[in-house]
């Protein structure tokens, strides 16, 4: 070995740069198979995501969201069909009304909007499913780690 | 196509940057969804095209082995490049033992040795009974082979009506394992897919992973999970190691799920002791630069199947009544064509069709591309649909509502007539783009091939004195709006040039074309009209011909691609070769069926090679342009296999569902009527004397709306149970 000489990896991922972990919860009709599609097209996106399937968006108990954020995921997506194409005809509304109703919620905990999406993506829309992941990836990622639920800054004082 | 996927594939599969350059002459990517493989092979994957004629391939003389291709291009120019390795495109000819078959069959076969089907039956051979799918009558991709399969299939089932069943064994499994209460041993299987999953994720590193995890007693990779071998080696494990539980980590449970909950069942467990991580359409395939990444992804999704399947508990089927009649949406060849192959396999047809006549768009067409009397075949399609005892006919109306699903579909037409059925087909056919350009709607020599074809047939005047003819490929398809390609008018335009060049040989007949898409035996037409002096011009989508009208002359500008200069064509008639779009029907039929369309307003199918007649929804079919444009025979080969897919389901005595439906902890209800108002079912409602919420297992589809709003946690659903899903994000 010759002294003196030491190869730097300029090519050393950067191991401090986050990379945040997202509960997704996909629909099996719609949504995961939307992702499926942008698999068989190799569209690339963020490995970010951890999924798990279910048969409906509208299965999706807002408390579930927040059982992902305590548990310390950086983010949740819930994806379903496009209004008016759900399998099961109305769990994607059921899905909605429950989302906008858990937002104020997720507000008054403390939590950052931008650690919770809603999206709707079709069984044809593979591109789209790969955009919504970056969309989702990115926000979370300039938001940094999931500093924990239930932190309310104002003393402990409820607004009520 | 092949010579397409090769190039993309190659560039994926290799650690090294891989330079694929394909020679051609024309490309002919006409099938369904190939026109954009192909687009995105040159825009996103860097293929090279080159269109091209190869003079030599030689051995380079540096020594090095390699080849050198010397070539020229369309101009004129003399290209030489050299390669490490070329492929060649070579064609598909019969082989001897197939050439041996149709001989001991006595069958037809046409001058190149493949089986010689019958005109406008999709699969006939010459001799009745026997039918040929794929390649054994000449070239064909894989979502055509699988169509004729299924259609060979149905016709087969048709003949044999009369004895379906007689000779059925039914599958007999072992008896199911009990295991309830018994200690959980989850036995993890990690596939590598070959390549597909191997090389960006590190298999032997999640598996060594998934030992690490509770309940799992054991854990092994395989190279295909889904092979003969793999199943058989997984049965083996199963009773070897006493697994009670099984998770396989491999591709989409949307398309193998059956098949490993069929292995679980022949194993003696119970279907449902088992869950899948998807860590190849949704991790190996789409994060193929980013190793580490996706091996940790791999990791937690096999994590969460395992805590999903340890937590699993026995299903049971639910069987529900069969109504053993078929619904058939739209009256034309592929609707007609559906319904009597039905009708033939024994089963109640009702056939419907919002026009006042049956017959469809192929009341417009005179000869079909082998010749056939489209006229007679039409008017024989709809006589015998008429005399069809089996069949019932609903003409001149169209559909009010539909509801129900496999089994159990109620649809109530216009009139008010409620028909009772167990499958759909859907085969309503496409329509004709109306072209805005090149004048159309504005002078009535330009018109579309179809209004040319009538125009011909009926001696329109401005035909009979026309000298000089101009065919425009490709109008409104291939474009940003509609990024496909028809299919069927390249050998449309020839057949129609044939007709008047060889009607008066001195007129002048011009094709503008971008590919010259005449596949299969329909290369014969094209080179015979090249051959007979019809003038072939290639223009490129961005340097497309103009027209512009000189007095009352019409010309015609197109780059001519030989001579690289402009040609000006005073023409009599111009022929649009005008765009087949997807029916408007479409989208009120997928929300009433609850089925899928692509982006271009096309039936999307289960899977585009292996159940082209398919939708994902159970009980639910598709044929002919509907699903993409096609000619008339390959819509005739379609709707016998729609037919006989259908068929499949109608076989069945009762429907069988998984049983992932909804179900009540009675200690927790306290019969509030939420479930019940949120169910879109109308599956669940609440008992009143017992003070307790009831699941009708026979209407319960398994959504989970109730279990998402049940305000005590009484209500959860079997396969995705709220113990399950808390678990699940616990271990995150």
């Amino acid at each position: 070995m010759i002294m003196g000489e030491c190869q730097v990896d300029v090519n050393q991922p950067d191991i401090n740069v986050f990379k945040p972990k997202i509960a997704a919860f996909l629909c099996n009709w719609c949504s995961y198979a939307g992702a499926d599609l942008a698999g068989v097209g190799r569209i690339q996106y963020p490995a970010s995501i951890r999924t798990i399937r279910v048969p409906c968006s509208g299965r999706i108990n807002p408390l579930y969201i927040l059982k992902a954020m305590a548990n310390g995921a950086d983010g949740v997506l819930v994806s379903g069909c496009h209004p008016g194409d759900c399998h099961y005809i109305s769990g994607n509304y059921v899905a909605r009304r429950k989302f906008a109703l858990i937002q104020s919620l997720l507000k008054h905990v403390g939590l950052e909007d931008d650690r919770v999406s809603f999206s709707w993506v079709s069984a044809a829309e593979g591109g789209r499913f790969a955009e919504v992941v970056k969309g989702v990836t990115e926000r979370v990622t300039a938001l940094g780690p999931n500093k924990g639920v239930f932190k309310v800054d104002d003393g402990g004082a409820t607004d009520e | 196509m092949y010579a397409i996927k090769e190039a993309v594939i190659a560039k994926e599969h290799s650690h090294i940057p891989v330079d694929t350059t394909i020679f051609y002459m024309d490309m002919r990517t006409h099938g369904k969804d190939f026109e954009k493989y192909y687009d995105s092979a040159k825009n996103q994957h860097g293929v090279n095209f080159i269109r091209s004629r190869i003079y030599e391939v030689t051995e380079a003389v540096d020594g090095s082995g390699d080849a050198v291709i010397r070539y020229s291009t369309e101009d004129g120019q003399i290209g030489v490049e050299q390669f490490d390795l070329v492929v060649l495109s070579v064609g598909i000819e019969p082989g001897d033992s197939s050439k041996e078959l149709a001989k001991l069959l006595h069958l037809k076969v046409n001058k190149f040795g493949f089986a010689e089907l019958e005109t406008l039956t999709g699969v006939n051979t010459s001799r009745d009974g026997v039918f040929a799918a794929g390649a054994f009558s000449g070239p064909r991709d894989i979502p055509e082979t699988v169509i004729q399969a299924s259609a060979a299939a149905g016709a087969a089932s048709a003949l044999l009506s009369e004895e379906r069943g007689t000779l059925v064994s039914e599958k007999q499994y072992p008896p199911e394992l009990q295991v309830a209460g018994d200690v959980i041993r989850t036995g993890v299987f990690i596939c590598h897919c070959g390549v597909n999953i191997g090389s960006v994720v590190d298999v032997p590193a999640v598996v060594e992973y998934a030992k690490t995890l509770p309940t799992v007693v054991y854990a092994t990779e395989k190279i295909y999970a889904c092979s003969q071998d793999a199943q058989a080696s997984i049965k083996a494990l199963i009773s070897e190691q006493k697994l009670n539980r099984v998770v396989v980590s491999s591709c989409s449970p949307r398309t193998h799920e059956p098949l490993f909950q069929e292995t679980l069942r022949e194993a003696g467990l119970n279907a449902h002791l088992f869950d899948m991580a998807n860590i190849r359409d949704q991790c190996s395939w789409v994060h193929m630069n980013e190793p580490e990444q996706a091996t940790e992804k791999a990791k937690d999704l096999t994590k969460l199947a395992i805590i999903r399947a340890s937590m699993q508990q026995p299903v049971q089927p639910i069987f529900m009544a069969m109504n053993h009649a078929a619904l058939v949406i739209g009256g034309g060849v592929a609707g007609m064509t559906s319904a009597l192959s039905l009708a033939d396999q024994g089963y109640e047809v009702h056939l419907v069709e919002k026009d006042k006549t049956l017959g469809g768009i192929a009341k417009r067409f005179s000869t079909g591309f082998r010749g056939e009397d489209v006229k007679a075949f039409v008017a024989d399609l709809i006589e015998s649909v008429s005399k069809h005892s089996n069949i019932k006919l609903h003409v001149g109306v169209g559909i009010k509502e539909v509801g129900g699903f496999l089994g159990s579909f109620t649809t109530t037409l216009d009139n008010g007539e409620q028909i009772a059925h167990g499958v759909a087909l859907l085969t309503i056919g496409g329509q004709e783009y109306k072209p805005t350009e090149y004048l159309y709607g504005q002078d009535d020599r330009a018109m579309t091939q179809i209004e040319m074809d009538e125009a011909l047939v009926n001696h329109d005047s401005k035909l009979e004195n026309a000298q000089n003819y101009v065919f425009i490929q490709c109008v409104g398809s291939r474009n940003e709006e509609n990024p496909y390609c028809s299919r069927t008018c390249c050998t449309k335009s020839v057949k129609l040039a044939l007709k008047v060049k060889t009607k008066n040989p001195g007129a002048n007949v011009f094709i503008l074309y971008r590919d010259m898409r005449t596949y299969g035996y329909f290369e014969e037409d094209y080179e015979l009209a090249r051959r007979i002096g019809i003038i072939f011009v290639r223009y490129s989508e961005n340097d497309k011909p103009v027209l512009t009208k000189e007095g009352d002359t019409l010309v015609v500008t197109v780059r001519d691609h030989v001579l690289d200069r402009p040609l000006e064509i005073e023409t009599d008639i111009l022929c649009l070769a005008a765009a087949i779009k997807a029916p408007e029907d479409g989208k009120k039929l997928s929300k009433w069926f609850k089925i899928p369309l692509n982006a271009e307003g096309f039936f999307l199918e289960a899977h585009m090679k292996l159940r082209p007649v398919d939708f994902s929804t159970n009980g639910v079919f598709m044929a002919g342009i509907a699903h993409s444009p096609k000619n008339m025979e390959e819509v005739v080969a379609q709707a016998k296999a729609a037919a006989g897919r259908a068929g499949v389901a109608l076989s069945k005595e009762m429907v069988e569902s998984a049983g992932l439906n909804a179900f009540v902890d009675k200690r927790k209800c306290t019969a509030c009527g939420t479930c019940e108002s949120i169910c879109s079912a109308k599956a669940v409602s609440v008992d009143l004397v017992n003070r307790l919420a009831v699941v009708n297992d026979a209407l319960c589809k398994g959504c989970g709306a109730c279990a998402s709003s049940c305000r005590c946690g009484a209500i959860s659903l079997r396969g995705c149970t709220n113990e399950q899903i808390v678990q699940m994000l616990n271990s995150l």
